[in-house]
């Protein structure tokens, strides 16, 4: 077991290595300058680009200028910002929290509905209420979080009145309920589905018939048995899914104007503040890389069958 | 010796004569051999969902080729002093008013038609370039194994890791120009990865068949076992996956368009749409509503597409 996750965690490195060096390339190496960026439309003068370039190291080789930032980032630094001065740690750590709370109780309401409607859908599976949810994932699928974000905006806000169509500075949580929904519809969609379909494969199993004839309570069936062996698809989608999740709500911050990391690519992307997006994307990541690892872990709790030397 | 031959020749015999009817036979008969995709081919002509999916992808096509068949008006057309903000004319169907102005006193149904275009062309085009990516890099490292294999599949990894809109999001701002093209190649760019990883597990089961130990003791190229007998053998996930996924490259276009960093002016797309009216909701909701709708339609029906497509395809499914 410690074995596996060291192996796995020394694995990691070239992945993470490699998606950094890969944004950072996209946001370096093509066209588009954050000094020129922060002059505006004014004229500065030559001397004055090459002063600030130098300052940022922005004139040395794209390889250079690489190493450089992978080698302050692993000793904590994340650059400074061109525009404002500040740190770009310092700029993250204000946006992240209401991020993840956004992304927590998405992922909450992610697995809870989704496994639940799953669960309903597959132990009837191609009977009316079967055919009728998968149709309602479907809808949810197709609809951008954009489309649905306005659609509930539209209805439960100025229609009801019962929600306010924009969060505040300090969003409380029952604020966020509105905009966690929205961002977790898709990946709701996508558990159900998966939940679905495995319950309706396992529900024929062998093991559930003994179940059944030796007289188990039904609750015990379908939550331990039948659970246990229906999770791993959509612990799957589950783990790669959190990753998702952050970068999802770019979209769902812009609609509910909550500023989060989702606002804060946005605006480092306009004013083409390297560092701050190279950062952001940084962490995402990782969140990725320690959420499959997680995963993995998991397949071992769920099925005993497997097992890491 | 000749003993034996008789002996196989009369076992033979019998059942030949009990092959012959069921070939001839029509209708699905446990004994016909059906290939998968004339199989697939068989339940799809039966599903309504595919039916229907059909008829919408096949209009939706026809309004992204030839709009002019659907209005005489132009989605650029605009006439803010008679137009501005014109409620939707439920009663005239398919006239230039029948959906209202949006902002800029633009038909909203005419551009509701000629933004077909852009969403087909890029969910079409994107699509085909990762299948065609994907196939290529997973078959090289399912076929091969090895360091070719590590090598690839690192590769994949690093792509996967990077989050997709985020990703998009970074490469499309460096362009000044954004046209359809420039969306296509961002997206492409990004999203070969999850198609190289089925193709990579689906060659790697395959090469271990009989048929492709069989051909290599043939002394078969190894271009001829990958086009003839590895190719044909795994495509049917790959499939699966590439037409679920034209509904997401969809959205994630119209999404793009929405924030401002995908299609730009001149280009009429629904995302451009959406966004422009953002600040009606409240007053108008039509002029959002129309085109946000228009954007969920156009998914659904590649999804439902795809839906079919996948349980024709999966065996376990039947």
């Amino acid at each position: 077991m410690g074995r596996y996750v060291a192996r796995r965690l020394l694995q990691m490195i070239p992945v993470f290595i490699g998606s950094t060096l890969l944004v950072f390339l996209m946001m370096y190496a093509l066209p588009g300058d954050p000094v020129r960026a922060l002059a505006g439309e004014q004229h500065v003068d030559a001397s004055q680009i090459a002063a600030l370039k130098a300052e940022y190291g922005l004139d040395q080789p794209i390889w250079q200028q690489y190493l450089n930032y992978l080698g302050n980032l692993f000793q904590g630094d994340f650059g400074q910002q061109i525009g404002t001065q500040r740190p770009v740690a310092e700029v993250i750590a204000d946006a992240y929290p209401i991020t993840v709370r956004l992304a927590i109780f998405a992922f909450v309401f992610t697995v809870v509905a989704g496994i639940s409607l799953g669960i309903i859908a597959g132990l009837k599976a191609e009977s009316l209420r079967d055919r009728g949810l998968l149709g309602l994932t479907l809808v949810l699928i197709s609809m951008p979080s954009f489309v649905l974000g306005f659609l509930v905006q539209y209805f439960f806000a100025f229609q009801l009145g019962i929600a306010k169509p924009n969060v505040s500075l300090e969003p409380t949580n029952g604020e966020l309920i509105m905009p966690a929904i929205v961002l977790a519809s898709l990946s709701l969609a996508y558990v159900a589905r998966l939940t679905r379909t495995s319950v309706a494969e396992n529900i024929r199993a062998d093991y559930i018939r003994t179940a059944v004839a030796k007289g188990l309570p039904r609750r015990r069936i379908v939550g331990i048995h039948l659970m246990r062996n229906s999770l791993i698809p959509v612990v799957t989608f589950l783990g790669t899914d959190i990753g998702a999740l952050m970068g999802g709500a770019i979209v769902t911050e812009g609609i509910f104007n909550i500023k989060g990391v989702g606002s804060l690519v946005f605006e480092a992307l306009s004013k083409r503040e390297g560092a701050t997006v190279v950062g952001i994307v940084t962490l995402l990541v990782i969140v990725y890389l320690v959420c499959s690892l997680l995963v993995d872990l998991l397949y071992a709790v769920l099925d005993p069958r497997i097992r890491y030397a | 010796m000749p003993d034996t031959t008789a002996l196989s020749k009369s076992t033979d015999a019998p059942a030949a004569a009990a092959q012959t009817p069921t070939t001839t036979d029509s209708g699905p008969l446990p004994g016909k051999p059906r290939s998968l995709w004339s199989d697939a081919w068989h339940d799809l002509r039966r599903n309504p969902l595919f039916l229907v999916s059909m008829v919408l992808i096949l209009l939706l096509t026809v309004m992204a080729i030839f709009p002019g068949l659907f209005t005489s008006a132009s989605p650029r057309d605009a006439n803010l002093a008679e137009h501005y903000l014109q409620k939707p004319n439920w009663g005239h169907f398919f006239a230039p008013d029948w959906l209202g102005y949006d902002v800029q006193g633009r038909s909203i149904y005419a551009r509701l038609i000629y933004g077909a275009r852009a969403s087909i062309m890029v969910g079409v085009i994107v699509t085909i370039a990762v299948t065609i990516t994907g196939l290529v890099i997973g078959m090289l490292a399912g076929y091969f194994g090895g360091w070719i294999d590590t090598v690839l599949s690192r590769i994949t990894d690093v792509f996967f890791g990077v989050p997709f809109i985020v990703g998009a999001m970074v490469i499309l701002t460096t362009f000044e120009e954004r046209s359809v093209w420039v969306v296509i190649l961002s997206l492409s760019f990004l999203g070969w990865t999850s198609i190289a990883r089925v193709a990579r597990g689906s060659v790697i089961t395959i090469k271990q068949a009989d048929y492709v130990v069989a051909a290599k003791a043939l002394g078969a190229s190894t271009t001829r076992i990958m086009t003839r007998h590895i190719l044909p053998n795994a495509i049917a996930p790959v499939i699966v996956v590439a037409t679920i996924a034209l509904g997401g490259y969809i959205a994630a276009e119209a999404t793009l368009s929405f924030l401002g960093i995908g299609l730009a002016e001149p280009t009429v797309s629904w995302g451009i749409d959406v966004s422009a009216a953002k600040d009606q909701l409240r007053n108008v909701p039509t002029v959002l509503i129309i085109p946000s709708v228009m954007v969920s339609i156009t998914v659904l029906s590649f999804l439902m597409f795809g839906d079919a497509v996948r349980n024709a395809l999966d065996p376990k499914m039947r």
